[in-house]
């Protein structure tokens, strides 16, 4: 129903209280009221809630922010625009708040009981599901990996058909006298699965460098390459071979996707190589690269984190390593019980996380939402 | 020390930027800034660090006339002509000779790279589709459900196709997430407990 105009300004919104925005660095008070009667009943005459704020009870009151009828609560944050502060919320200073219901006849305001002061939290307390669950799970992986000292034959791993066949990989590589093609992905030094990736790198540059065959490493972004370097020279060093050791081999191309692509496929058409392993972080360029792969007739193994490349990899390569595959590949080749510790520690986590959910489910199914209460994050 | 002063650098930066994620206070957030500052400051040295390498890579191709130096040759070439076109005139005005370049050189081959996706999943879906067992059987029929219940030709697959969608790709997507989620996690805790240490090279 449309607002009726009315001789008298609506009734102001009751219960105006504020108070510190929980979990931040200060700087943001969140303002609450209740309702006017004329908003969505009575009159129906509200339009719009302006919140005011003053240094003192007394005022003067300056207008910090505005929003629809309907609506119960404003978070009054600093606001920095082109450069300047636009607005300042100081913490420790006292603030005192008022709400003005506004309609077409005027306005009519509430004051809030008490002033508020914004503070920094030294805790975010929406995060506690998150903080847990990596408590937890660092307690496993501690836990796992102590007890992989003790009894290392104890730790079953499952086979990961993409990294059993490396040793093959590498061998067809060195009998067809053809390099060995080695591609990180778009990921920074930073990003999780290129991390993985060199973990992985390093053990096929080692068994390179035993076959004596040679690696090409074409790389998206310089400071991954720098990294690649490094681990491979270390790698060949390992080996007993650090003569064999090109960094011509692991050079920067361009930090332009598609780019890339054609320079890699230019590489793998040229070079004929034998075998291509892309491990890492992929995106719209993984089809191109494999189905070009595919058709020069490589061997391929590939692996990435981004579920919606793993399809295309899937179609294309002879092994693909999915999502978590790739982070456990380093512990598989290596069999070393640290790293095998840490693994169980994860399988027994997922083991957790599918009872929760199960029992969540069926739980809020029967209109128990304790579970999905408890694991709730706000950010 | 080679290996130990690297190790406990990852430990410290890993659990202070672990713990900013739960401490709003400024003073936590500010060492964060910090780090993430010194992030860029590498990104931008390393922009050199790649101009070296590529610059060498391709003279050292072009000395040796090895199999396809010419190409070495395009890329020196295309190289050299941005960086003084970009010096030369501003890259921000919209019509110089770098701008030309941009968008009349760069963004068509990148377009036409890009294009070849179209091709590619043609050929790839050509394989993954044939009929050789009865799983490439299922994941024939389903993805011939799915594709006809995308266009109006199929608007009977519609609700079909939205099941599958919705209901077993979901549930497989979402392990699959699940499991990665997990899988970095667990990534991260060993990079920086110190128990994972290929990546520098070492077991």
């Amino acid at each position: 129903m449309a607002p009726t105009s009315g001789a008298d300004p609506p009734a102001p919104p009751t219960d105006v209280r504020a108070e510190d925005s929980d979990d931040d660095a200060g700087h943001s008070i969140t303002v609450r009221w209740s309702r006017s009667p004329d908003d969505g009943g009575g009159a129906r005459t509200v339009t719009t809630y302006t919140v005011l704020r003053a240094e003192s009870a007394a005022g003067p009151w300056e207008e910090v922010g505005e929003v629809p009828a309907g609506t119960t609560d404003y978070v009054d944050r600093a606001r920095v625009e082109g450069g300047q502060v636009a607005h300042e919320v100081t913490n420790g200073t006292p603030y005192y708040y008022a709400v003005r219901a506004s309609g077409p006849d005027g306005g009519r305001q509430a004051v809030a009981d008490a002033p508020a002061i914004a503070s920094a939290q030294w805790y975010h307390k929406g995060k506690t599901p998150i903080l847990t669950v990596l408590l937890v799970f660092s307690a496993l992986v501690l836990y796992f990996v102590r007890k992989a000292r003790k009894h290392p034959e104890g730790i079953y791993v499952r086979p990961i058909a993409g990294m059993d066949a490396v040793d093959e990989a590498v061998g067809r590589a060195t009998e067809m006298g053809r390099p060995i093609l080695y591609v990180l992905g778009l990921g920074t030094a930073a990003t999780i699965s290129t991390i993985a990736s060199y973990a992985i790198l390093a053990r096929v540059a080692k068994k390179v460098a035993q076959y004596q065959s040679r690696l090409i490493i074409p790389n998206y972004d310089p400071i991954v390459m720098a990294v690649a370097q490094e681990t491979v020279r270390q790698a060949y060093t390992d080996a007993g071979r650090p003569d064999l050791y090109d960094e011509k081999d692991i050079f920067f191309v361009t930090h332009a996707q598609f780019a890339y692509v054609a320079a890699v496929n230019g590489i793998m058409l040229r070079e004929k190589t034998a075998t291509n392993f892309y491990l890492g972080k992929f995106y719209a360029e993984s089809l191109i690269l494999a189905e070009t792969g595919n058709i020069a007739g490589s061997i391929q193994i590939a692996g990435t984190d981004e579920a919606s490349q793993l399809p295309f990899f899937v179609t294309a390569c002879d092994y693909t390593l999915i999502g978590e595959e790739l982070y456990a590949a380093s512990a598989y080749l290596a069999r070393e019980p640290l790293l095998l510790g840490a693994l169980k520690a994860q399988d027994v986590l997922k083991g957790l996380a599918m009872a929760w959910l199960l029992v969540g489910a069926l739980l809020t199914s029967f209109g128990v939402n304790l579970l999905r209460r408890w694991i709730s994050v706000q950010m | 020390m080679k290996w130990e002063i690297p190790l406990v650098i990852v430990f410290v930066t890993g659990v202070i930027l672990a713990l900013s994620d739960f401490v709003p206070h400024q003073s936590i957030q500010d060492v964060r800034e910090f780090f993430m500052s010194w992030l860029q400051i590498i990104g931008v040295l390393a922009v050199g660090l790649g101009l070296v390498s590529l610059t060498q890579v391709n003279l050292v191709k072009v000395r040796r006339k090895t199999p396809g130096w010419i190409y070495s040759v395009i890329t020196l070439f295309g190289l050299v002509i941005m960086l003084v076109t970009g010096f030369v005139w501003d890259y921000r005005e919209p019509s110089n000779p770098f701008q030309f370049l941009f968008q009349y050189a760069l963004l068509p081959i990148y377009a036409t790279m890009f294009s070849l996706l179209a091709f590619y999943i043609a050929s790839a879906a050509f394989r993954a589709f044939k009929a050789r067992n009865a799983l490439a059987t299922t994941i024939l029929v389903t993805a011939v459900i799915v594709m006809l219940g995308q266009v109006p030709v199929g608007a009977k697959l519609a609700p079909l196709k939205s099941w599958i969608m919705e209901v077993p790709n979901m549930a497989g997507f979402r392990a699959i997430l699940l499991g990665i989620g997990l899988g970095g996690v667990a990534m991260a805790l060993k990079i920086v407990f110190g128990i994972e240490r290929a990546y520098m090279g070492r077991d």
